[in-house]
């Protein structure tokens, strides 16, 4: 797969649209993958968002390889963005009932 | 990308390690070199002088120093003598401007006398140490850049493994004298023997800028407070703050004693003394690094500098703050000993191999392929011209700076960042000498002057120093004599290398002539 120059346009934009997926959508995921260990865990404050971070690296690992696995570069924005949203979804939980 | 999974990891494991292969190079050699940071500062301030230790004598040494030199200082921090850095070391952060935050300053003193030690200025060790994770930009962009660089590592490694399927059968392949095969399979032979020191030493270095890098967590449960956070996991930083009263500190000996009490016998590693001239002064006992393999930043006793009270002893580290402590303890390897020292250092050198050796497959399959050709694609040239520099050049660079320690005049003014002012210029020149030269001919020119530069290291101690290796072996100073044995291997291995480039294009000569000659033999 190496970048010839007779390599299309089509292909190199897919090519960085999963850069950028597994770049930012990555981290995005993994934080709030994060987030969400830290305020769903059984476990004292410091001691959840402790792990929360250590962890995320993990959920990072996992999204980037997804990015560069899937077929298209629409499927790794998806594979993406849906977990991210799942987490988001219970972050927001969490974060209502720690504030209620 | 509509290969099968490994091929698709096999592309990302090619390009990430391509593309941050040479800045993770650098970061794994200075890294494995911080190992011996203390031996390196030995080594580069010969002048400082070793006692047997005697934490009692070097305490009161220090207080005396720090009442004479900042009595209103906000901070003292006093770092112990231990068996492997000689130096009492004493900073402090002033107090000039109570609105902001105070500068540090550093003296490194003589146990004995309390004055600071009269030697050459100098960073020694720790400017590999520092270069390794903040690669000499303004904070905090290095230590961003170096993060990001670690997860690329953790990306490169875990994708390499998916790529690698025959992991187990494929170590006890090794085709050497094969070329390309040779490379790749060193690669991954290096690769699986160290695979646990590579996947420890990546994650933990994530790990331990977690809270920089991955904020988000401290900011969902702490909202804008993130203080809270950090006074809940280590309480006793959470000092009470000076109450504008002068008052006297009390000798710190007792409470060293008694912090050592409450360890059952363990180390202490450094004293941080908070508003030493107020009232409310207060009295940190950290314990030693050395002592443990769990990490725990937090482990210390406090105590009330005017009255003696024992404020608070930190309790158990919670599981996870546990696992992050054994991370930063590996990762630093603190506790380990002589031989465990020397393994950390040669599972380093073989994590340096393993990215060197990618560098020059990712080349190699490359080059072979414009082999008839006279020009190499531009794209090509570059990397073969960052491979030489960022590889050959920087050994030339990490030469060049000890160099500069035993040449620069003692007197010369900034003499410390002339030395690290020269790393960076010989690592520039040699980034231009690999623009200038051919491939292979560059390659031995730059291997070959810096087998040079190492190889001549024991010899220009010898000649600048009272500390050559007759000296160093017969005492007993076995860092100093460490460190001259290790820059003559290391240039014999560099002597090696050149001499393997050199004669690289020959064999294939004469391989071709032999098989010349049978065919001309079967012809007859």
């Amino acid at each position: 797969m190496k970048s010839k120059p007779s390599l299309p346009v089509v292909y190199r934009l897919a090519v960085t649209s999963r850069v950028l997926a597994a770049v930012v959508g990555g981290y995005l995921m993994a934080s709030l993958a994060a987030v969400c260990l830290a305020l769903w865990m059984p476990a004292s404050r410091a001691d959840a968002v402790i792990t929360g971070m250590m962890s995320s690296f993990v959920f990072y690992l996992l999204a980037v390889i997804w990015c560069f696995a899937c077929r298209t570069a629409g499927r790794a924005w998806f594979g993406v963005m849906l977990p991210s949203a799942m987490f988001a979804t219970l972050a927001g939980i969490g974060l209502w009932m720690t504030r209620t | 990308m509509k290969e099968g999974f490994r091929q698709a990891m096999a592309w990302l494991h090619t390009w990430a390690g391509l593309i941050f292969g040479w800045l993770l190079f650098a970061i794994f050699l200075t890294g494995t070199l911080s190992y011996f940071k203390d031996e390196i500062t030995h080594w580069m301030q010969p002048e400082v002088q070793a006692y047997p230790l005697d934490d009692a004598r070097s305490l009161a040494a220090a207080q005396t120093y720090l009442q004479q030199q900042a009595p209103n200082a906000a901070r003292w921090f006093i770092t112990l003598p231990d068996s492997r850095d000689p130096g009492l070391s004493v900073m402090w952060q002033d107090n000039n401007d109570p609105g902001k935050r105070g500068n540090f300053i550093q003296k490194v003193l003589d146990p004995v006398t309390s004055q600071p030690v009269q030697a050459r200025e100098s960073m020694g060790g720790e400017f590999f140490y520092r270069f390794h994770f903040q690669l000499q930009m303004p904070y905090p962009w290095g230590r961003w850049l170096s993060t990001i660089a670690a997860m690329v590592m953790f990306v490169a490694l875990i994708t390499g493994i998916i790529t690698h399927k025959k992991i187990f059968k494929d170590f006890f392949t090794f085709r050497p004298r094969k070329g390309q095969r040779s490379w790749l399979d060193g690669h991954n032979a290096v690769g699986v023997l160290v695979l646990p020191f590579h996947l420890m030493i990546t994650y933990s270095s994530l790990v331990i800028f977690m809270s920089m890098v991955m904020p988000a967590p401290i900011v969902a449960s702490y909202g804008d407070d993130s203080r809270a956070f950090f006074n809940e996991v280590f309480p006793n930083t959470n000092n009470a703050p000076a109450l504008g009263q002068p008052g006297v500190l009390l000798p710190l000996g007792p409470m060293y004693a008694q912090a050592r009490q409450q360890w059952a016998g363990g180390h202490v590693g450094r004293l941080v003394v908070n508003n030493p001239g107020d009232v409310n002064a207060s009295v940190n006992v950290v314990r030693a690094g050395a002592d443990r393999v769990v990490h725990d930043f937090g482990s210390s006793v406090s105590f009330n500098g005017t009255t003696g009270e024992l404020l608070r002893v930190s309790g158990e580290q919670s599981l996870p703050a546990a696992i992050g402590g054994s991370f930063y303890g590996l990762h630093m390897g603190h506790f380990a000993g002589p031989v465990l020292r020397w393994l950390y250092f040669i599972c380093g050198l073989a994590g340096t191999a393993m990215i060197g050796t990618g560098l020059v497959i990712w080349l190699g399959k490359r080059q072979l392929k414009h082999a008839k050709t006279a020009a190499m694609p531009f794209e090509l040239r570059l990397v073969e011209v960052l491979n030489m520099a960022s590889m050959a050049g920087l050994m030339i660079a990490i030469a060049a700076f000890f160099w500069a320690n035993r040449l620069l005049p003692v007197s010369f003014a900034e003499r410390s960042d002339w030395e690290v002012q020269t790393f960076f210029i010989a690592w520039g020149l040699s980034l231009l000498h690999a623009v200038l030269r051919r491939g292979r001919q560059g390659w031995v020119e730059q291997l070959s002057l810096g087998a040079l530069l190492f190889v001549a290291i024991p010899l220009l101690n010898a000649l600048t120093t009272s500390q050559h290796l007759g000296v160093s072996l017969a005492s007993g100073d076995w860092a100093m004599a460490g460190f001259d044995l290790t820059c003559l291997a290391s240039g014999l291995f560099l002597t090696w290398a050149a001499w393997k480039m050199q004669r690289r294009a020959a064999p294939q000569l004469k391989a071709e002539r032999a098989r010349g000659l049978t065919l001309k033999q079967e012809a007859n």
